[in-house]
């Protein structure tokens, strides 16, 4: 089993850095704009675009946390996952939303997320921001904003570590042997 | 032996195998979840919560799933916030009482819960005035999941859990704190399963109450495991002035008037003088113990309806907190693969 590293700390911040500028010119600036992320990565990743459009645009821009494992068409089939926080501290109301998440896979997560926020209200638009998408989508579903494409077999295991949660900001795909 | 250890059961172990747990199936006292389970649970719940204080109160998760629930006892909280949480989450509530189903008829509670099974249901909630009577479904039921809402005075885990969330949500940490159970302790299952909570997340439970309505036998040193037994760690104390000293929790039980034929109490008036949990004795606790009970209260009699009412009072909390912790046991039998 041999790891095979896709992205160090310097690719993660280029790429966010990337990111919240193609937020930026997108929506013309940050009015009316909510980051919510999708736990645990994606809170995590949501704060650090946030900062950074706001130390770009010199206005503070609102975070939400957002847990979708209640939203899940694959209750039965999972483990019990721990069930977080969703903390919406703001009003989606006629917002752009731009949801953030580590990885973009089935499309399952993404899609359990928009049902989410329909629960909160009607946003005037939903963006998908990804640090990287690696391909095999169930749904039709893709990102607006990609940190990084990568190209993996279906049985292969994307993972992500942030400071945050586990003390380094690495993307590495390791293969699972049985 | 003890009526806490009295019912042997085959209650899911907790297999730890490649760092995989095995699913539960079963809710029947918190004695086989582990410390780390229990965490879960109350962290589930905090997710919960946050759904509980929406404008729009429903999530998809249990869509499809069937939860029936079967009370052979009379209750008011319990099943409402068994019902409420199951159709927050989506599932369809049926609600069963003894009066008026088969039972009046003289059908067994086994073949009565062999035809709820028939039926496709996925959970039952049970609450009978049997210790034990929750454990018969699970040992012969397959294809359900059984959750414990009270049986006899063996077990009430939802109850525990419940308590365990409000004092570590107000208090911030279980670990340590001095937790005095008063009253009735003989005849409470909130006691018995509170006494594995709280012990199993390190905190000091006292019980307190008149000795013939404390179960001395319980608390018996019970093999030679004692240094991992939590029980052994549990103290006894009559006088409730000495028991109150330093408290973090008070948690008054109700005196069952319909348990009380034996001759346990000498009369109400001295019950009240000796054991009644009032303000002047709250204050040899720590100044921000919490008050709680389980419901339904006698006002008057265990707890004096100042305090019962009064800034320290947490009781109603703890109904709001049976609700989510009810939604994450619901969700926590339901979630995971076979």
């Amino acid at each position: 089993m041999a790891d095979r590293q896709i992205m160090n700390d310097q690719d993660i911040r280029r790429a966010l850095a990337r990111v919240a500028h193609e937020i930026l010119e997108r929506n013309r600036g940050v009015e009316d704009l909510v980051i919510v992320g999708i736990h645990t990565r994606g809170v995590h990743l949501a704060r650090r675009l946030a900062s950074n459009l706001s130390e770009f645009e010199g206005s503070e821009v609102p975070v939400a946390d957002l847990d979708i494992n209640l939203y899940r068409d694959d209750v039965k089939s999972r483990m019990s996952p721990r069930i977080r926080p969703t903390r919406m501290p703001v009003d989606i109301q006629g917002k752009k939303v731009v949801l953030v998440d580590d990885v973009l896979f089935t499309g399952r997560t993404v899609r359990a997320a928009m049902d989410a926020l329909n629960d909160f209200g009607r946003p005037q638009q939903v963006q998908l921001a990804i640090l990287l998408d690696r391909g095999h989508r169930e749904l039709p579903i893709r990102a607006d904003y990609v940190g990084q494409n990568v190209p993996t077999a279906p049985d292969e295991v994307v993972r992500v570590r942030l400071v945050e949660t586990d003390g380094i900001d690495e993307v590495a795909i390791v293969r699972v042997e049985e | 032996m003890s009526l806490l250890n009295a019912i042997e059961t085959e209650a899911q172990p907790q297999i730890e195998a490649a760092g995989v747990r095995k699913r539960r199936r079963h809710v029947l006292d918190l004695d086989d979840f582990s410390q780390q389970e229990i965490l879960e649970v109350l962290e589930s719940a905090e997710g919960m919560s946050e759904v509980l204080h929406r404008d729009i109160k429903k999530v998809p998760a249990l869509r499809g799933r069937v939860v029936v629930t079967l009370f052979y006892e009379a209750s008011t909280r319990t099943r409402i916030s068994f019902e409420e949480a199951g159709k927050i989450l989506s599932a369809d509530v049926i609600n069963m009482s003894a009066s008026g189903s088969s039972t009046e008829k003289g059908e067994s509670l086994l073949n009565t819960g062999l035809t709820i099974q028939a039926m496709g249901v996925d959970i039952i909630v049970i609450r009978h005035p049997h210790s034990g009577a929750p454990y018969l479904l699970a040992q012969h039921l397959d294809r359900v999941g059984i959750i414990n809402a009270g049986d006899g005075i063996h077990a009430h885990p939802t109850q525990a859990l419940l308590d365990l969330y409000t004092v570590r949500e107000k208090l911030g940490r279980l670990e340590g704190l001095k937790v005095v159970i008063v009253g009735d302790v003989l005849h409470s299952r909130v006691a018995r399963s509170n006494i594995w909570g709280f012990t199993k997340m390190g905190a000091q439970v006292v019980l307190c109450g008149p000795s013939t309505l404390l179960p001395l036998d319980m608390l018996r040193p019970r093999g030679d495991d004692d240094e991992n037994d939590p029980l052994a760690s549990v103290q006894v104390e009559t006088n409730l002035d000495r028991a109150l000293e330093g408290a973090d929790v008070v948690m008054a039980l109700r005196l069952q008037a319909e348990r009380q034929n034996g001759g346990f109490l000498p009369s109400m008036r001295e019950y009240i003088r000796r054991w009644q949990v009032t303000e002047a004795r709250l204050s040899r606790a720590n100044p921000e113990a919490l008050v709680m009970h389980p419901g339904p209260m006698n006002e008057g009699i265990e707890i004096s309806s100042t305090l019962a009412h009064g800034g320290r009072s947490v009781i109603e909390r703890q109904v709001t907190n049976g609700v989510a912790i009810r939604m994450a046991l619901l969700y926590h039998l339901s979630a995971g693969g076979e």
